[in-house]
């Protein structure tokens, strides 16, 4: 099985490796997957005020083609805001990188690491399921 | 000298031919192209004068009369031919038949085959060091057990099983022995005049033969009867039908009259480049070896890399040729049965790389197998969100894992 060269460049050259500090804010952490499985996918999204996700990392445990998809993830969340990443399919990131049959779940995988990270950031930010601040439309 | 990149270590999966077996070989495939079996004029006779000799290089290696040497197309064939051969022209003794879990496919499947044709069959757990424990196999064994098959060299971790001990069991029990022997041929001595074996399967090309071409041992004191698999011609005195491959045949002959000659010497030599290997990735943290140091092949390093996925490690070993028993590089998405069946958890059995060395590996190759591996290592667990929890002390097993998927 030769390596496709756009899996090979994101294992080379990974983007936001990495974890945010425990005490930053606006930061939902996914973790995905299992060691049992061999594939475990961590991804932190750190969301602005206004709902924007302003820089994301990740750090994964698994194949060529896990690494590039959760590599490619963070780079597509940056700049848009929670509900433009939770329309990300795992359909055009498996196209993106041009993933053989057997390795799509990957892609599915990292498509349930932004759904996990968005629902840990909401569920510490206290925003409900529509996107809006509950405590502002309290007030 | 620029090294060959990749750096083959892969010597288990297969070994490139001799340049010395091949120069042998090549006459017999535009010169002396006779058929063997043909009687009657001088092509026929060359070619059958050097099938004999070949027979005659394959019984020495291994201590064995010529006459107990059966051609076969490999290793496969000929565990096939020796356990359904066996299974079935015994079967008025026993249907039961015992193995073990960690044989090669080869094996395993055979014995799944004869189980739909009705056949029972055992297969025995080895303990965590790879090693079968003698006792459970005694306990195994039943009034109507007519074979048993257990490798002697294993191919994904390198242990040694006791064949000596384990034929004698069987001989007490009159159980038929077969031990696939692919593995071991040229890396341990092999005597059939004290080994209580009644069936041994060879394999050339993981002795710097051909691929193509093995050959079955069947003891004739005590004889050992079987059922043939291939009918046809009558070949093999009709243990298996077909033209003899003659330039085949010559090249598993000269491998394994090499084998003979230099086994001692390069067993020696392959050893200490596998120990330098063992001693640097010990250095590393959370480093497991899969499979008993000891009772192993000095050719085989088989070892788990916590922490980090073994697919990944390839993909980052890119310039050394090696194999994984992850998932994610088998065809279905499981870990080595192998290191399952050793009780290795599945993160280990996704981790590990089987490195093996043979005779054309230098001490310049291991060096830089050994600072690759090192850096790629080091780098992956940056990577890896369980090496990250490992460092904080969260227990790793404790943790409620979203299968997702």
């Amino acid at each position: 099985m030769a390596y496709n060269e756009k899996v090979i460049d994101h294992y080379e050259n990974p983007r936001n490796v990495g974890t945010f500090g425990k005490e930053e804010d606006g930061v939902g952490t996914g973790v995905v997957g299992a060691p049992a499985c061999g594939d475990v996918m961590k991804l932190q999204i750190k969301v602005n005020d206004d709902g924007v996700i302003e820089d994301a990392k990740f750090k994964t445990y698994g194949c060529g083609s896990a690494i590039a998809s959760s590599s490619l993830v963070t780079e597509w969340v940056k700049g848009k805001t929670v509900e433009e990443a939770l329309a990300i399919k795992n359909t055009e990131i498996a196209e993106a990188l041009a993933l053989p049959p057997v390795k799509i779940h990957c892609s599915v995988l990292a498509e349930d690491a932004i759904k996990a990270a968005v629902n840990d950031y909401r569920a510490k930010s206290g925003v409900d399921d529509a996107g809006y601040d509950i405590c502002k439309s309290a007030a | 000298m620029p090294m060959k990149l990749p750096i083959y270590l892969d010597y288990s999966a297969t070994t490139p031919v001799d340049p010395r077996v091949a120069e042998k070989m090549i006459p017999f495939l535009t010169e002396a192209f006779g058929n063997p079996a043909s009687r009657s004029h001088a092509f026929g006779w060359t070619a059958e004068k050097a099938v004999e000799d070949a027979r005659e290089e394959v019984a020495k290696l291994v201590n064995a009369d010529p006459k107990e040497i059966v051609w076969t197309s490999g290793a496969t064939e000929s565990d096939n031919l020796a356990i359904k051969g066996a299974a079935h022209f015994y079967e008025t003794k026993g249907r039961h038949l015992i193995t073990v879990k960690t044989e090669h496919k080869a094996v395993l499947d055979t014995m799944r085959e004869l189980e739909a044709q009705g056949f029972e069959v055992t297969y025995l757990d080895p303990l965590p060091n790879g090693l079968l424990d003698l006792e459970a196999f005694r306990a195994a064994i039943r009034p109507d057990t007519s074979l048993a098959s257990v490798m002697h060299v294993n191919n994904e971790i390198g242990v040694v099983q006791d064949i000596a001990a384990i034929g004698a069991i069987c001989r007490e029990h009159r159980v038929i022995f077969h031990v696939d022997a692919a593995q071991s041929t040229g890396k341990v001595e092999i005597d059939l005049a004290r080994l209580p074996v009644d069936l041994m399967s060879f394999s050339a090309h993981k002795t710097y033969g051909p691929k193509g071409i093995g050959a079955l041992y069947v003891r004739r004191q005590p004889r050992v009867r079987l059922k043939a698999m291939m009918h046809g011609g009558g070949h093999e005195r009709g243990l298996r039908s077909g033209t003899l491959a003659t330039h085949q045949i010559v090249g598993m002959g000269e491998a394994f009259r090499l084998a003979r000659e230099e086994m001692a010497e390069e067993s020696k030599r392959i050893g200490g480049l596998r120990d330098k290997l063992l001693a640097a990735v010990k250095d590393l943290e959370e480093v497991y070896i899969n499979g008993d140091l000891e009772q192993r092949v000095p050719h085989n390093l088989n070892v788990s890399f916590n922490y980090v996925e073994g697919e990944s490690l390839m993909m980052a070993l890119k310039d050394l040729a090696v194999s994984s028993g992850s998932a994610c590089t088998s065809a279905s998405l499981e870990p080595s049965y192998v290191l399952r069946a050793l009780g290795r958890s599945d993160e280990l059995a996704h981790s590990s790389l089987r490195f093996t060395f043979g005779r054309y590996t230098t001490e310049a190759d291991v060096d830089f197998a050994i600072s690759l591996i090192k850096e790629k290592v080091e780098r992956l667990r940056d990577l890896s969100p369980l090496w990250e929890m490992y460092k904080d002390g969260i227990d790793i097993n404790s943790v409620q894992w979203a299968a997702a998927h």
